[in-house]
């Protein structure tokens, strides 16, 4: 178990780099539903960060709050520079927001849709029609470009959806769980779009559910939990912080299965959890060769033999269950269920 | 740029949007105009020889009594389109592109004013439609000078506006396009107690000051004095005051409740 102060390690040393985000306790609520109960933000330019939580944890309204779309009811923030409050026509005019939700006008074509942005950014036509078809070629969307944007796949309509926002070129993107939905295959081109925006300079801000994706994505990751941030670090600094990993052993055989809880306690992996009835064994883990060797020596040792050896890594729900300081993930209660 | 500038250009390009739309889909404006070309073929042709009898002392005939009957088919027209307004604003507004455009740095209120902008040029389209269908079963206008026809033409774009505004509230507060369709009823119905179909001294007395003060009848009583020569009174500075009421009304009930929309 961590302690239930969780360290939240912040860069040291070195002149801090211009901030694209900052913000100081920003509070939301909606009658009386805190959503989000004070918030810090500190994301440099340049950077990727990700805000990780679960459904209801406040990600959105963050988001919607940095882009101008709803206002805080208390804290400060500014984003590129301006401040949200004072300046948002400044703000908006650094940010590209891709939400949740396809912000796409379905009943006109992707190109269309493409010169609409053009035509607001206040860009010359020739110079509109230009970006649009470069985007539109970056983006594969050049063989769908005159169809409706309401019969695009969902990939393709959040294709369309990262390219309108990228034709006011701006510095810093918002993007709302950019990979909610989509398939494999989508989600790994979309992964692609945001590592090249961030060769490009561009400060990304993204929320997702999935600690995966911020492990590929991010430079930084903070963890919201009931509009409250839990966690911030990298994603290495934030896998040391949860105890989820670990071996699991099971055995057919009763007998192995009790040797093998006999040999493995009074070692350094007595924090074995024993699932009696699953004749199964949980050693926390990192995984790691040496880790894992241990393990088996230890059951060549007292000449037992597992049926079945599975390594599982740390995933949001264990990284949840362990930030937020309540009970360890229950993985009988997980396992039983399965 | 200067704020007006932007707020011009913003509009014009929203404007270009809506107007997108409705060429792309037209039926639902199409499906909008068969009530009042189908009530005009009904009451002229079907009703025709009744409705005359009670115009005129008992002497008008059908041509008299389609004369009588155009100006307010016209601004029935108007009332009709008006309910597309408030179903395409309601949809709009559930679309995810609307919060694209809030946290773009444009003119505000383009949205709305794209979406006033382009109903009231799919009205006047529409108007055109319907009069043309009048004049094809023998509407002729008696006496109307260029300036009475501009007269016209510039009250049916003033109601049209005033309308319009009022069907984008309809449609702003409304959750879906059923909602919206149903909240803009009145518009279509408040043809049907107007002076459209028979003269508002034909109705029972306590229903003579309602039908007599709605928007709708000083406008068709103005309409066709400007068109047929009939005595116009008082009915144009009502109509000019349910216009531009109206349309002050709308504005800032769209306004405030498009603003709310940033909680």
């Amino acid at each position: 178990m961590p302690s239930s102060v969780m360290p939240t390690p912040r860069m040291t040393g070195g002149p801090q780099a211009p901030a694209a985000v900052s913000a100081v306790g920003l509070r939301k609520s909606y009658g009386d539903k805190t959503v989000l109960d004070g918030i810090d933000l500190h994301i440099p330019a340049g950077s990727v960060f990700a805000l990780l939580g679960p459904n209801g944890a406040g990600k959105t309204t963050t988001v919607q709050i940095l882009s101008t779309l709803i206002r805080a009811d208390g804290g400060q923030a500014r984003v590129a520079g301006h401040d949200l409050t004072t300046d948002p026509d400044g703000v908006r005019a650094a940010i590209g927001v891709t939400g949740q939700f396809s912000a796409v006008d379905g009943l006109i074509t992707g190109e269309e849709n493409m010169l609409l942005m053009a035509d607001l950014h206040h860009l010359p036509r020739s110079e509109g029609r230009r970006v649009a078809a470069e985007l539109l070629e970056r983006f594969d969307l050049v063989e769908a470009a005159r169809k409706p944007a309401q019969s695009y796949s969902g990939g393709m309509k959040r294709r369309l959806d990262i390219a309108m926002t990228l034709v006011g070129n701006p510095r810093i993107i918002f993007l709302d769980e950019p990979t909610t939905g989509l398939d494999p295959r989508s989600r790994h081109a979309m992964w692609r779009i945001i590592r090249e925006l961030v060769a490009g300079g561009v400060t990304v801000f993204l929320t997702t559910q999935y600690l995966e994706e911020a492990d590929e994505l991010a430079d930084r990751i903070a963890v919201l939990n009931d509009g409250r941030i839990v966690a911030e670090g990298t994603a290495e600094e934030l896998k040391r912080l949860v105890p989820g990993g670990h071996v699991r052993l099971r055995f057919t055989d009763p007998d192995a299965y009790h040797s093998a809880a006999a040999a493995l306690s009074g070692t350094a992996m007595s924090g074995a959890a024993r699932d009696d009835e699953a004749l199964a064994l949980q050693i926390p883990s990192d995984g790691s060769q040496r880790d894992l060797r241990a393990v088996l020596d230890r059951l060549d040792a007292a000449g037992v033999q597992a049926d079945e050896l599975t390594v599982h890594t740390p995933d949001l729900d264990d990284v949840f269950f362990a930030l937020t300081g309540g009970t360890t993930p229950t993985d009988q209660t997980k396992e039983a269920v399965r | 740029m200067s704020s007006l500038t932007l707020a011009a250009r913003d509009s014009s390009t929203m404007l270009r949007r809506n107007l997108l739309h409705a060429r792309r889909y037209p039926s639902m404006t199409l499906n909008l105009l068969l009530t009042p070309v189908m009530l005009l073929l009904l009451f002229v042709f079907v009703f025709g020889d009744a409705m005359s009898a009670g115009l005129g002392g008992g002497h008008a005939d059908r041509t008299e009594y389609l004369a009588y009957l155009v100006p307010g088919i016209l601004l029935m027209t108007i009332g009709s389109t008006t309910i597309g307004t408030a179903v395409s604003v309601s949809n709009d507004m559930t679309e995810g592109i609307i919060a694209r455009f809030r946290t773009m740095a444009i003119h505000r209120g383009s949205v709305l004013v794209g979406h006033v902008a382009g109903s009231v040029l799919q009205a006047v389209a529409s108007v055109v439609l319907v009069g043309a269908v009048g004049v094809a079963i023998g509407f002729r206008s008696v006496d109307a000078t260029a300036l009475d026809w501009l007269a016209a033409f510039g009250l049916l774009v003033l109601f049209a506006l005033a309308l319009t505004w009022i069907a984008v509230g309809m449609g702003l507060i409304s959750p879906n396009a059923e909602a919206a369709s149903n909240n803009a009823m009145p518009l279509i119905f408040l043809p049907l107690i107007s002076s459209t179909f028979v003269p508002v001294h034909a109705m029972p007395g306590w229903f003579q000051p309602i039908a007599q003060y709605q928007p709708f009848t000083p406008a068709i009583e103005t309409l066709r004095g400007l068109l047929l020569g009939t005595p116009i009174g008082n009915n144009w500075w009502i109509a000019l005051a349910w216009c531009l009421g109206l349309t002050v009304l709308g504005y800032r009930w769209s306004k405030a409740v498009y603003d709310r929309g940033a909680k």
